[in-house]
């Protein structure tokens, strides 16, 4: 049972990490545009501009 | 690439390298703004566009993109630093957002462009003048998007404040069951586990637990207390009870270290229900913004005139009464106003539902709504937006709203039996264990809140959402925006259908008759009219849609089209004698016989087999329209509807309405203009046409859009189904109560069991809900 005192504290802790990142996700406002997001990931070059170089 | 390469056009040089929609034998483009839209962009060396998109064939097909001054709309943010927010219609797809961002950012005065794909919302910053962002917008419209600023009510439609704290409750409830569930498990398999560990166990539950139900719940709280402090019940009174029992009694069961604790089944019960809310308000909120972008292609700028005659472009609500405004061929007049100077022509379709075009002379007063059919029109403004009639009809549409709102939809009237008949079987469990089954009061809670549980409102929460969820869905699909939560149901409910003519049954806009031209004197003349923004010359440009653009043909305001010798244009720019009422165009060319093209408002191609459709459905099918006794008789026995009404009022229609209602039948309003406006809001369920005016479309519970009216019939047989679902839902969640609750109420409900049950009436209830996705087959004619 000692076993129980290391591992349920890490447990909450890696869990409260994850609730951590997704309320930062949240609010940085990576949820308000999931349809765009679902085609974002296949674009493979950056922005490309004549006069600024590959990437803005 | 391998996947978003699938391109959705057949390989080969009869397709539009652009749109992918099919070419007439040797041309290279269908038209001339996609030879422009791929110009543009292989310019730009963005190419791999076409390698990425997958849209259906012909979607991307550029329109013609009024010029509007989008200057002021920039906000300053700093030294020569713009900010632009804009509402880009016509995104498709990744690969539309794709290049829409590679297309601004080539610019070297962009430091930053970003679409969001869901809310059509381009965030546009720049350094330098603020005047740049005009060649924003042309350089969008001459990729076939067009481009318009984010009005409030797109901005409402995007601003999810809601959806964002629905999503944070259910990451916290997601998160709370799941911690929660890792120590309920090790009670459940620890027989062997000692007392000591055990109560540990339990209070950490707790403390995992509780804050969850605290902060989760949220959303079910503020609901219940709403209601209650209505003196009503509703699905929520249900939940919040359900989980704020559970969680009292499972501290009660921590303080005397009972066997088990409950906390599992409250937080996974509110993870469930948050997750089927978020669904829920995420599919409406697709539709609503679908509607928002409707309406803000609609919403335009004035011109007005100063004295010198100059001609400045302002928002409507900023013109006084007594300002001269200019109106352009083919406009909409968004103002109640007076014409001056010249008689003009004005398509009073939207205000009066007339489906032809009638000459106005000066000094008349003409209602917002009317459409300029000749040239520039000059008219002096009668009344401020806020005051004229559409602000007077939309204040109407309020109060309707409001009546419509108290609708008591199916889960809150089975909540209205549920929360007493529950709370009575629950305190009857308690006393009975108390005092009747010797139990001290703590271990009598147990059963007690077992019963509230078991009976848990999740089945019942989750019946009608679920199914709403998938029909609003599968309707979104298929081109029918559903914007109230209670649309369905109404939906299903309704009796009898009627249809506004103008706009409804037929297009609304004129179509070229046939007649005695030949095809090559429709070519001419399409090549002629593509480069008119005029109703008749737009007609006349689809009827032959690959017809080229003749580069030197010029308009002359009013009167037509000429390039050289050749004209189209009014009997009087023409030299044609006045033939008839209905709109015509003539075609003269030396030497040749001057051909004459007729138009007319025809009826939508599938207007009859929609009606019929209805009648099958076993509704009973009448026609109210405004206009003219004739056209509508034509019209009504076209589509096999025996039962008409003509020149009919805005005020005739309400009180039509208003007659059926009171005669005890429910009745389905199907209108476009703002005449058919108030008639929407009073009749039992109502649905605005395909490219119905902005006020109608408000007024409605349902918006078509598309071309197709068969979406109707579709729709109340997709409600009907919905409600047939929600009904067998319900009932069956009832059902499984009742062989729960005894069990519960003897005391035999474990925590694992409790969790079983709900998890598994939840599911069946989902799978049921999932049948609402197969929609009828589409009707064949």
């Amino acid at each position: 049972m000692d076993s129980l005192i290391i591992l349920v504290p890490v447990a909450l802790v890696l869990g409260l990490l994850g609730l951590g990142g997704f309320l930062w996700a949240l609010r940085s406002g990576q949820y308000d545009d999931l349809d765009g997001a679902a085609a974002r990931i296949l674009f493979d070059d950056p922005p490309q501009s004549p006069t600024k170089g590959p990437s803005p | 690439m391998s996947v978003i390469g699938r391109i959705a056009l057949p390989a080969g040089a009869s397709a539009c390298p652009h749109c992918g929609a099919a070419l007439a034998p040797g041309a290279r483009f269908c038209c001339a703004g996609c030879e422009t839209a791929h110009g543009l962009i292989a310019a730009l060396h963005l190419d791999s566009f076409y390698g990425r998109r997958r849209v259906p064939q012909g979607a991307l097909r550029p329109d013609a993109v009024p010029p509007v001054s989008l200057v002021a709309a920039a906000e300053p943010e700093g030294d020569r630093l713009w900010r632009l927010d804009l509402m880009v219609s016509g995104l498709h797809c990744g690969a539309c957002v794709w290049l829409v961002e590679q297309a601004l950012a080539a610019d070297p005065e962009v430091l930053a462009a970003r679409v969001a794909l869901t809310s059509r919302r381009l965030s546009l910053r720049w350094r330098g003048d603020r005047a740049r962002a005009d060649d924003f917008a042309a350089l969008l419209g001459r990729l076939g998007f067009r481009a318009v600023p984010f009005t409030p009510a797109c901005l409402r439609a995007a601003d999810d404040a809601e959806t964002r704290s629905l999503t944070r409750a259910l990451g916290i409830a997601a998160f709370g069951a799941m911690n929660v569930m890792l120590v309920s498990v090790a009670v459940w398999v620890g027989e062997d586990m000692g007392d000591q560990t055990r109560g540990m166990m339990h209070w950490l539950a707790a403390l995992i637990g509780l804050p969850t139900i605290a902060v989760a719940g949220l959303p079910f709280y503020r609901s219940a207390l709403a209601a209650l402090h209505a003196r009503r019940t509703n699905m929520d009174v249900a939940i919040s009870l359900g989980v704020l029992a559970t969680a009292a009694m499972s501290l009660s069961e921590a303080l005397r270290n009972g066997p088990f604790t409950y906390f599992d089944g409250a937080t996974t019960l509110l993870a469930l229900l948050l997750a089927g809310r978020l669904l829920d308000r995420t599919a409406r909120g697709r539709a609503g913004r679908a509607v928002a972008e409707l309406l803000a292609l609609q919403d335009g700028l004035v011109r007005r005139l100063a004295a010198d005659g100059s001609a400045t472009e302002v928002a409507v609500g900023a013109v006084r009464p007594g300002d001269r405004i200019l109106l352009g061929a083919g406009e909409r007049l968004r103002l109640d106003a007076v014409l001056e100077a010249a008689p003009g022509v004005f398509d009073l379709a939207a205000t009066t539902g007339e489906s032809l075009p009638r000459g106005i002379a000066p000094g008349t007063p003409v209602a917002a709504g009317a459409v300029n059919m000749a040239g520039p029109a000059v008219l002096r403004v009668s009344a401020a937006a806020a005051d004229g009639s559409l602000a007077a009809i939309a204040r109407l549409l309020e109060h309707a709203a409001q009546a419509r709102g108290r609708f008591v939809t199916l889960a809150d009237r089975a909540a209205r039996l549920y929360v007493p008949a529950v709370l009575v079987v629950a305190t009857a469990t308690f006393l009975g264990w108390w005092l009747g089954g010797g139990l001290g009061w703590q271990a009598a809670l147990v059963p007690a809140v077992c019963a509230l549980i078991v009976t848990c409102p999740c089945g019942l929460a989750i019946a009608v959402p679920a199914v709403q969820v998938v029909t609003v869905g599968a309707l979104f699909r298929r081109g029918v925006l559903v914007t109230s939560p209670t649309a369905l149901e109404r939906l299903a409910a309704v009796d009898h259908v009627v249809l506004d003519k103008t706009g409804t049954l037929t297009a609304g806009a004129p179509t070229l008759l046939p007649g005695g031209w030949t095809p090559e004197a429709l070519r001419t003349a399409a090549s002629l009219a593509r480069g008119s923004r005029h109703p008749l010359a737009r007609a006349l440009a689809a009827a032959c849609p690959d017809a080229p653009l003749r580069p030197d043909a010029r308009e002359h305001p009013g009167l037509g089209m000429a390039a050289g010798d050749l004209r189209l244009g009014s009997a009087r720019f023409c030299g044609q004698a006045e033939v008839g009422i209905l709109p015509v165009l003539w075609l003269v060319a030396p030497g040749a016989v001057p051909v004459c093209f007729r138009f007319a408002d025809a009826l939508r191609p599938d207007a009859g087999a929609a009606v019929a459709a209805l009648q099958a459905l076993g509704l009973s099918v009448e026609i109210l329209s405004g206009d003219t006794e004739g056209a509508v008789a034509r019209a009504a026995a076209e589509v096999g509807i025996a039962d008409w009404t003509a020149a009919a009022t805005p005020a005739a229609k309400v009180a039509r309405i208003a007659a059926l209602r009171a005669a005890g039948r429910r009745p389905l309003m199907v209108g476009d203009g703002i005449n058919d406006a108030g008639a929407l809001a009073l009749a039992e369920a109502a649905a605005a046409a395909p490219g119905a005016q902005d006020l109608a479309q408000g007024a409605a519970d349902l918006v078509l859009r598309g071309e197709a009216l068969m979406a109707l019939p579709e729709a109340i047989q997709a409600a009907r189904r919905a409600q047939r679902l929600a009904q067998q839902n319900i009932g069956f969640s009832l059902a499984y109560n009742l062989l729960a609750v005894p069990a519960a109420v003897a005391g035999l409900v474990t925590p694992l069991g409790a969790a079983a049950v709900m998890a598994s009436s939840s599911l069946v209830v989902i799978l049921n809900a999932l049948r609402a996705e197969r929609l009828p087959r589409r009707w064949t004619r």
